[in-house]
C-alpha cells in the first residue's frame, strides 16, 4: 500500500509526485503509455521568447526527477476500475491491484472525433496521432497530408509536421453538420484563430485581429478571405473551403473539398479532389474523466473548460475523501498550467495527510501561480478559460454550502 | 513510410537495434522501442484489421490507447492496441478478420 496513487504520467502528476515524494509519502504513478510524459511528450513550438518548447526533453526530465525522489512509476498499465473503501482506493488494473490512502487523477484530455464520411479509412487519424507518429516516434504519418478542422491545436501541429519536412497540402474546414458549428462555421473558426494571431507570422490573421472584435467587421473580413487561401507557416489555409468526405478504396487517396460560403454552406459545382496519403481531424481536447465517474464524483459541465469535469476547487481537491484531480483533467489548458496544478495537487494532499501548517501556505501560494501563468500562456485553448474556472469555483461553493462537510482545507 | 532521421530541431534520430516479428505470418524489422503500429506503419502497412462485421479496412486512429481501432492479436492474445504494443522479437501479431454473419444474408428485418 502506498501513501498516494496518481493515475496519468503527464506534467499535472509527475509534477505532483516529485513533490508529494520529496516531502515523504510513497507515491505510485501509473500510465498505460509505455513511456512517461503524455500528451507532454509531442508538443514542439517556439515561444514569443523566440526559445523552444520541447515536450520530449521536458517529459524525460520530469522522469528522471520523479525516478530520483524516490517516486515508483509504472509504464503500460492500465487502470480499469477504482474503489474507495474503509479510508484506501484499490485501484485495479489489467495486470495487478494496488492500494493507497489518497488518489491524484491525473489523466489529461482524449480528442474529440468529428465523423466525417470516409474517416475509418486506414490513413486516417486525429492530429495527436500524427504528432506523436512524427515528432516521438519519428515515422512520417504520410507523404502528403490534408489537415480538416482549424483550430489552435491543428495549426501547431501542422507546424509540427511541416518541420518534420511533412508535406501538408491544406487545412481546411469540415463540412457542417448539425453538430459541428463550432469547428465548421467560418466566422466561429476564425474567431477563435484571432486568439493565436502572434503565432501566426501571416500577415493577414494579424492584419485582421483587431478588426475581429466587431461582429460586423467579422463577417467582412471572412467576405473578403481569399477563396485560394492564405498561408500560415508553409501551407495553405482555407476558411473558404470544407471537406465533404475523405475518399479512397481500402485506404486514403484524397479528399474531397468544395467551396462554402459565409455560414459554411458548400456551393454546388465547386466540388474538387485534393490528393493525399494521410488525413489528420482536428477536433480540439475533452477531459478524459471516466475515472472520477467511478468514484461517484459529480460533475460539471463547462464547454469553456472542454466539457464534463469533476467537481473541485482550486485547491485541487474533490467532494469526494482523499480524492484530488488535477491537468487537463479539470479543462483544457496548456501543459505549463498542469505542471503548476499537479503543484497544488500536492501540497493539497501534504496538508491533508500531514496537517502542516507551512503546506497550508504553500497550497495558496501555488494556487496564485496557476493563475499568473494562465494569465501568462502563449496560446489558450478556450479563451474563455477564465470564465469556465469561475463557473467551476461557483459550483464548488453552492456545493459546499448544501453540504455541512466543511472544506478540509479551509 | 519512412522514418525521420533528420530533424532541424529536435536532431539525429538515435540508432536503435533490429527487432524482428511476424504479422499475419509474414516476417517484418522494426526497431527496438516501436509499438506495433510505428513498426508496420515504417514497413507502409496500414491496414491493421478487417471490421468484424463490414469487413471495411481499419488503421490507427489516436495513436494513444483511447479509440481502440488499431486492436490487434498479440500471441493469441485478441484485442491488444498496436498502439501501445511495444514489439519483441518473435512477436506474433495477426489482424483482425471479418466474421461470419450467416443470419444477414437474407437482407433487414423490415423487408
Amino acid at each position: 500500500m502506498s501513501d498516494l496513487i496518481i493515475v496519468g504520467a503527464g506534467p499535472a502528476g509527475l509534477r505532483a509526485s516529485i513533490i508529494c515524494a520529496r516531502n515523504g509519502l510513497s507515491v505510485t504513478v501509473v500510465d498505460e503509455y509505455m513511456k512517461a510524459g503524455g500528451r507532454l511528450l509531442g508538443q514542439l513550438y517556439q515561444e514569443k521568447d523566440g526559445e523552444w518548447w520541447n515536450g520530449l526533453q521536458e517529459s524525460e526530465r520530469l522522469y528522471e526527477e520523479a525516478l530520483s525522489s524516490g517516486v515508483e512509476i509504472k509504464l503500460g498499465l492500465s487502470v480499469i476500475h477504482i474503489e474507495n473503501s474503509e479510508n484506501a482506493w484499490t485501484v485495479h488494473t489489467n495486470a495487478e491491484l494496488l492500494t493507497s490512502s489518497y488518489l491524484l487523477l491525473a489523466t489529461g484530455a482524449a480528442e474529440a472525433p468529428q465523423p466525417i464520411d470516409g474517416w475509418t479509412l486506414p490513413g486516417v487519424m486525429s492530429v495527436g496521432a500524427a504528432q506523436v507518429m512524427t515528432t516521438v516516434q519519428r515515422v512520417k504519418p504520410g507523404n502528403a497530408g490534408v489537415i480538416i478542422g482549424i483550430s489552435v491545436l491543428g495549426s501547431a501541429i501542422a507546424m509540427e509536421l511541416d518541420m518534420a519536412g511533412i508535406h501538408i497540402k491544406s487545412m481546411v474546414l469540415p463540412k457542417k453538420t448539425e453538430f459541428n458549428e463550432e469547428f465548421a462555421n467560418p466566422l466561429h473558426v476564425m474567431e477563435s484563430l484571432s486568439h493565436i494571431s502572434h503565432l501566426a507570422p501571416s500577415k493577414l490573421i494579424q492584419w485582421s485581429s483587431p478588426l475581429l472584435k466587431w461582429k460586423y467587421m467579422r463577417n467582412l473580413s471572412t467576405r473578403f478571405f481569399p477563396k485560394r487561401g492564405f498561408k500560415i507557416w508553409d501551407f495553405p489555409v482555407h476558411l473558404r473551403k470544407a471537406a465533404l468526405e475523405i475518399v479512397g478504396e481500402s485506404k486514403v487517396e484524397g479528399v474531397k473539398v468544395a467551396a462554402i460560403d459565409i455560414n459554411g454552406n458548400p456551393i454546388e459545382g465547386t466540388e474538387e479532389i485534393i490528393e493525399a496519403d494521410f488525413v489528420c481531424i482536428a477536433g480540439g481536447l475533452y477531459p478524459l474523466a471516466e475515472l472520477a465517474a467511478l468514484t461517484g464524483c459529480p460533475f460539471l459541465d463547462a464547454a469553456e473548460l472542454g466539457g464534463y469535469v469533476p467537481l473541485h476547487s482550486e485547491k485541487m481537491e474533490t467532494p469526494v475523501d482523499r480524492l484530488f484531480v488535477a491537468g487537463n483533467i479539470t479543462g483544457i489548458e496548456s501543459a505549463k498550467v498542469a505542471l503548476a496544478q499537479g503543484e497544488v495537487a500536492a501540497y493539497s494532499i501534504l496538508q491533508h495527510a500531514t496537517n502542516h501548517e507551512n503546506f497550508k501556505e504553500k497550497v495558496n501560494r501555488s494556487v496564485e501561480n496557476v493563475q499568473q501563468i494562465r494569465d501568462q500562456a502563449p496560446l489558450s485553448f478556450n479563451p474563455h478559460i477564465n470564465e469556465g474556472r469561475k463557473k467551476m469555483q461557483n459550483s464548488w461553493n453552492e456545493w459546499l454550502n448544501e453540504h455541512t462537510k466543511s472544506s478540509h482545507l479551509a | 513510410m519512412d522514418r525521420i532521421n533528420h530533424h532541424p530541431i529536435l536532431g539525429e534520430r538515435p540508432k536503435k537495434e533490429a527487432v524482428t516479428f511476424t504479422f499475419d505470418n509474414t516476417t517484418y524489422v522494426g526497431e527496438e522501442g516501436d509499438t506495433v503500429a510505428v513498426a508496420l506503419l515504417s514497413n507502409d502497412i496500414r491496414t491493421l484489421r478487417h471490421h468484424e462485421e463490414s469487413g471495411s479496412a481499419r488503421g490507427i486512429y489516436c495513436n494513444i490507447g483511447h479509440c481502440f481501432e488499431c486492436r490487434v492479436t498479440v500471441n493469441d492474445i485478441e484485442g491488444c492496441r498496436a498502439c501501445l504494443t511495444v514489439i519483441e522479437d518473435n512477436m506474433k501479431v495477426e489482424s483482425g478478420k471479418r466474421l461470419p454473419n450467416p443470419l444477414k444474408q437474407g437482407g433487414s428485418f423490415d423487408e
